[in-house]
């Protein structure tokens, strides 16, 4: 059943080329056209574009990380006239499997009765914007790039048992909307002369390990002008990546250690009660 | 403080947990329950994964019922013999119920059955608990002096062959009883994801007709090895154990335990099984609640694919 999940996924990942895990960390890449588009001539503007890291560290006490996405747009011709150039910003986090599950009332009780499975949606995502979405990107871009937050949301795993799926995955990124795991930030892309961009995204404390993918999109009349793509990679260390690894590779050996702490704990502090009793 | 838990991969305040920790561990040290049932829905509460907090629960059991094992050790108040018949009874019915566990996950309706289970044992122990001990409380007042409650009456418990003699608890009964007592406790205790206390306890004074002084400890006896087995079955199945999380509820804890033991002491054996019925009633009326009301929210996430 994973297989299948695994191979869906991929299938809808496929439009984008070069996906983030394939991407040597640390350098950016820019992204190819979908192959459905016929290759257009090279854009008049093309985007240049840095992150503050490539890396984040999770450690003991890891409280969130602010990356800051900054570049410039680069012409060989004058700034056109009569359109406003626009800039989006997303950060998106390792994929996961996710059910969504629905109660109804039954013999008096609140019970799960139906549920949908989504093969790969994002444990992370922001976009970042200029402008509002509606007025900057064009819905068939839109589809095309996925970029607005519901369709960061990749492909049903397993059948799908209930009548109407939607309820589901809206209710998926309502819920992960209130959690503040996705969010739509909009107007705080700031742009300067038409040429530097800069916005600061804030990573929250509740982050997994895996390669984050930064893309980052130039617009003109709702139109997608050139695109970037840039790995972070979030990784646990010291103590954190230890203990991760250790409850991994060696279960048995990890559960002793945990068995033993506890019973240390508890002889520990039955002792020094009994000791601080007598004196 | 904020803390990263390297399982979980969630974020929470350290000194929630350690005072989480030391609420459950008093009450571990007074009434004798491992407090498996408190912790798990209070993790669940603060944001913990289910797997995760289940797992790690069984964990802290472990360190608040060893610390008061000892405690009832030194006052020579564990009945070893018992103790180990009721743990053989107790991982036969274990290793069951993480079997019953896994088909119920299967078919996609674990969490009701959890529940379901919890408001049943909790409502039915809690309300005979409590009944039987305010009848206790109001005939020590009328009658002046307690009379001692008249044990060795059920006759059932005579007749069965394979008797055993428990010095410590002053009984000759058969071991039969015990180990059924001790492998139902396992399987509701694997089905709950609790060490059972909660459900020993009751079983221990009223079906065993265990004098209230050695039930405490023996109970704890039991747990702690029956916990101790659990989590390791978790850690080694789903890696489902966050040591980190678990050190910080063990630190709160042993003290809290340590606390428990001392004041429980000090109480009197009918108020001590009044507060304990009133708790398990508490906890019973909120998950009860959760059942007949309307959910905030219809709708909800879990990690992974149900088929």
């Amino acid at each position: 059943m994973r297989a299948r999940a695994i191979l869906l996924t991929l299938a809808l990942l496929l439009p984008f080329g070069g996906h983030a895990q394939n991407a040597i960390p640390g350098y950016p890449e820019r992204i190819t056209n979908p192959p459905n588009v016929t290759a257009k001539p090279e854009p008049a503007e093309t985007v240049v574009a840095g992150l503050s890291r490539e890396d984040v560290e999770i450690t003991t006490n890891f409280d969130g990380s602010e990356i800051i996405i900054y570049g410039a747009v680069k012409r060989e011709t004058p700034i056109p006239k009569g359109s406003a150039l626009d800039v989006i910003v997303t950060v998106e986090g390792p994929q996961q499997s996710v059910t969504v599950r629905h109660k109804e009332r039954k013999l008096g009780i609140w019970i799960n009765t139906g549920h949908v499975s989504i093969g790969a949606a994002p444990n992370f995502y922001v976009v970042a914007t200029t402008r509002p979405m509606e007025t900057i990107l064009d819905p068939a871009e839109d589809q095309r790039y996925r970029v607005s937050v519901p369709l960061a949301l990749r492909a049903f795993a397993g059948p799908v048992t209930v009548e109407d799926a939607v309820p589901y995955t809206e209710a998926l990124v309502r819920l992960r909307e209130e959690s503040g795991l996705y969010r739509l930030d909009e107007g705080v892309v700031r742009l300067a002369q038409q040429t530097l961009f800069r916005a600061d995204v804030r990573l929250p404390a509740n982050l997994i390990e895996g390669y984050y993918s930064t893309r980052i999109f130039l617009l003109r009349d709702g139109k997608v002008i050139d695109t970037f793509r840039a790995p972070i990679d979030v990784r646990k260390v010291g103590l954190e990546r230890w203990l991760y690894r250790l409850a991994l590779n060696q279960p048995f050996l990890y559960g002793i250690m945990s068995l033993a702490i506890a019973m240390a704990a508890g002889w520990g502090a039955s002792a020094a009660f009994r000791a601080f009793r007598r004196t | 403080m904020q803390i990263y838990l390297p399982i979980a991969e969630v974020v929470v305040n350290s000194l929630t947990l350690i005072s989480l920790g030391g609420i459950v561990g008093l009450m571990s040290g007074l009434f004798g329950v491992g407090g498996g049932f408190l912790i798990t829905p209070l993790l669940f509460f603060i944001g913990i994964p289910p797997p995760i907090a289940v797992a790690t629960g069984a964990n802290q059991v472990v360190a608040s019922s060893f610390s008061g094992v000892l405690a009832h050790v030194k006052r020579k108040t564990v009945d070893f013999r018992m103790g180990w018949v009721l743990l053989a009874g107790g991982l036969v019915g274990s290793s069951i119920g993480v079997g019953i566990f896994n088909i119920l996950q299967r078919i996609g309706q674990v969490d009701l059955v959890v529940q379901l289970c919890y408001v049943v044992f909790l409502g039915l122990i809690g309300a005979s608990m409590l009944k039987e001990s305010l009848g206790a409380l109001r005939r020590a007042r009328q009658s002046g002096p307690v009379k001692p409650m008249r044990r060795n009456q059920h006759g059932w418990v005579h007749r069965w062959p394979m008797k055993m003699k428990f010095r410590a608890s002053g009984l000759y009964i058969s071991a039969i009883p015990v180990l059924l007592v001790g492998a139902a406790v396992g399987v509701l205790g694997a089905i709950m994801g609790v060490g059972g206390g909660f459900i020993m306890v009751p079983a221990m004074i009223y079906l065993l007709g265990m004098p209230t002084k050695v039930v405490i400890g023996t109970s704890l006896f039991q747990i702690t090895f029956l916990s101790a087995y659990t989590t390791l079955m978790h850690a080694v199945m789903s890696n489902t154990v966050d040591v980190m999380l678990a050190v910080l509820l063990i630190v709160g804890g042993v003290v809290g335990a340590q606390i428990g033991t001392n004041l429980g002491a000090r109480l009197r054996a009918e108020q001590l099984r009044i507060l304990l019925a009133l708790l398990v009633l508490a906890v019973c009326g909120k998950l009860a609640l959760d059942l007949f009301l309307r959910p905030e929210d219809l709708y909800s996430i879990a990690p992974g694919i149900l088929q």
